[in-house]
């Protein structure tokens, strides 16, 4: 797949977008989306990821000219103001949840719509589809019904159909929420390499945070309309702005500890610390706390609960007071409930929220 | 994918039964049993009308090839073909009307939507009779457009006892059926789908050519049909705009009634019933779903 694409003369261009202000109300007051300024480099692929609700799709709708933003609010594709433009004059590839292919249409004519209705003569437009097929790895399916195909293969149609009409940015709503466990991977995949090697502006929403880490250079968290934060898939795991980023990006402990005067107090033990002072709501990725002996440990507890998962052993700990604790063990160890364990915390590794 | 939907038990039926051997025991006979009153009613009030129908055009003294005789008859011949004509003509207006406004319909709310609808359907209770009389009242000697033609001082203009007020009456009649059927498919059409083809380009125009006409087509095909079958039969409104009006159900009526020529309305009875019947069995086909014949 990768060397398809270098070899291949295909590349598009990598148009920045803006969005400025972009609110939306919807009739009836519903507040969908509070007013958002972001840039979206050229190139890049930028994830909105938040959960159902949160204004995502009425974002990417926003770029793609299917809903208008609020009057205040402007949306530019490099230095042209889109605003006023209908989607059908902005140039943009879309990919939906549901596929959204023509069923009275085969892979192929499905495929040279747009080539179609931009008038590219028969020849050209017959060569182009098959180009595209071929980078699809479609090409025996070109003369199929759309419900001759699988559902892998149908997205696989549509981004194909998006793509052939080279769209200034392309625009995917959810494209992999409707597959099977495993075709959402090979496709995930797929998508990745086929967005590298393009160099397409793309933007990509989903509600599934491993989805967002594996494709975003950038993520863009949502929460009830509002940007909750913007950042690489690392800042967002390992710096998020507030509570809800860190719970809502893979697994978060919460503990409490009290600091004061340079020093940080969890369970029995006391820590260096350069935080805040006072009261304080510790938040630490399962990987940041280590299982230790009972000398060199901070926190002791039961463990309520271990899950092997093959590479590692998952433990949910229950210390003496406050919340359960996940906490990640080698896979090999033969921990198991009701045993007796010490956790030692990096305070390094710590944020805390005040 | 389509494994699982084999895979899985059919709900009504309990998987543990043994399998039923084919022949004239267990299911088949049960099934025979069930379908026997079925048969009864079909054969007491629909086959044996038929059989007899078909016997008495071939009973006058032309004997079988009346069938053939009944459509040398010039009048008659006149008759079938301005019928089909005319069935023709409401279907295609009936369609180009409905959709369009079906369509409205479906993609705006507006204040008095939903009476809108209301009073859209209302023909649908109205006998052909009452159509009539409306026809009459909007184009006839006294109506409403005669009077404000004549008030423009262009001479009165009455139409309500032709073909023409015939056609009309036919047209209202069918738009509630056609529209609601419609706005039936129109509301199960998948909005991503205009989304994705402008996303591509697609102007409004085209949208309407290359997704929603296609998506619409096997209901507007059955309706289509509907609406022909009962433009074809359809005896009470031109009964009451005129006697004159030279539809099939109408020389049927007057060979019947007037003529005492029983052998000729039946053989036109048969003929008018194969060519709807026809109609419906194209439309079927076309569309790849069922259309029931109308009532
Ligand atoms: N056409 C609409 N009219 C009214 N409210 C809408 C419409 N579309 C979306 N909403 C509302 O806007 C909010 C955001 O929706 P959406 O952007 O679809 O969320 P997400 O894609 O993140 O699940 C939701 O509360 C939703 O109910
Ligand atoms: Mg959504």
């Amino acid at each position: 797949m990768p060397d398809s694409v270098m070899q291949n003369s295909f590349h598009l261009d990598a148009v920045p977008i803006r969005l400025e202000r972009c609110g939306k109300t919807f009739a009836g007051g519903a507040r969908a989306l509070e007013p958002l300024d972001l840039t979206i480099r050229g190139g890049e692929t930028i994830v909105f990821l938040g959960p159902s609700g949160c204004g995502k799709t009425t974002t990417l709708r926003i770029i793609a000219g299917l809903e208008s933003p609020d009057p205040d609010g402007r949306v530019l594709f490099g230095e042209e103001d889109v605003t006023a433009l209908p989607i059908e004059r902005r140039n943009v590839g879309m990919v939906f949840q549901s596929y959204a292919l023509f069923p009275n249409m085969t892979v192929a004519e499905n495929v040279a719509y747009g080539l179609k209705v931009r008038k590219i003569a028969r020849a050209d437009r017959g060569r182009r589809v098959e180009e595209m097929l071929d980078l699809m790895h479609l090409g025996e399916f070109a003369g199929r019904r759309i419900d001759q195909l699988s559902g892998g293969q149908r997205q696989r149609v549509a981004l194909a159909r998006a793509l052939v009409v080279r769209p200034r940015v392309l625009l995917l709503d959810e494209p992999l929420t409707a597959l099977d466990a495993k075709l959402r991977d090979s496709l995930r995949l797929e998508i990745d390499r086929l967005l590298r090697g393009l160099g397409i502006t793309a933007v990509y929403v989903t509600h599934d945070q491993g989805e967002a880490m594996a494709l975003g250079d950038r993520i863009v968290v949502m929460a009830k309309g509002r940007v909750a934060q913007v950042g690489t898939p690392r800042e967002i795991y390992y710096q998020p702005a507030d509570g809800f980023v860190a719970d809502f990006i893979g697994t978060m402990n919460r503990l409490g500890g009290l600091s004061r005067g340079g020093t940080l107090s969890i369970g029995s033990a006391t820590l260096p610390w350069s935080g805040p002072e006072g009261a304080v709501e510790l938040l630490v990725r399962p990987e940041d706390l280590a299982l230790a002996g009972e000398a060199d440990g901070h926190l002791g507890g039961t463990v309520a609960a271990a899950v092997f998962l093959g590479d590692r052993t998952r433990l949910v700990v229950e210390p003496a007071d406050g919340p359960a604790l996940t906490v990640d063990a080698a896979g090999r160890s033969e921990l198991g409930r009701g045993d007796r364990v010490w956790l030692r915390v990096d305070p390094a590794r710590v944020l805390a929220v005040p | 994918m389509s494994a699982c939907v084999q895979d899985a038990p059919l709900p009504h039926r309990p998987a543990a039964r043994p399998p039923v051997r084919p022949g004239w025991t267990g299911e088949p006979l049960r099934l025979a049993a069930l379908l026997a009153p079925a048969a009864a009613v079909f054969a007491a009030f629909f086959l044996l009308p038929l059989v007899r129908l078909i016997l008495i055009g071939a009973g006058g003294t032309a004997g079988w090839s009346a069938y053939l005789t009944t459509l040398a008859d010039s009048g008659h011949l006149d008759s079938l073909i301005s019928t089909l004509a005319l069935s023709a003509g409401v279907t295609l207006v009936t369609l180009a009307v409905s959709t369009v406004a079906g369509l409205f319909l479906v993609r705006n709310r507006f204040p008095g939507h939903a009476l809108l609808v209301a009073l859209l359907t209302f023909p649908l209770a109205f006998p052909g009779v009452v159509i009539g009389f409306m026809v009459i009242m909007l184009a006839g000697r006294q109506g409403l457009i005669g009077t404000i033609t004549q008030a423009l001082g262009a001479g009165k203009l009455v139409f309500a006892y032709s073909m023409a007020g015939l056609f009309l009456g036919y047209v209202y009649f069918s738009i509630p059926r056609v529209i609601l059927t419609v706005m039936a498919a129109a509301e199960k059409l998948d909005p991503r789908l205009e989304e994705a083809a402008r996303s591509l380009g697609a102007s409004s125009w085209r949208v309407v050519a290359d997704v929603i006409l296609p998506a619409l087509k096997p209901a507007l095909i059955s309706a289509g049909a509907l609406c022909f079958a009962t433009s074809m039969g359809a005896f009470g409104t031109a009964f009451t705009l005129a006697t004159r009006i030279n539809v099939l159900p109408m020389t049927i009526y007057t060979e019947f009634t007037l003529q005492a020529n029983i052998a000729a309305a039946a053989a036109l009875s048969v003929l008018l019933g194969l060519i709807t019947w026809a109609a419906l069995a194209v439309a079927r086909s076309v569309a790849g779903t069922s259309v029931a014949a109308a009532g």
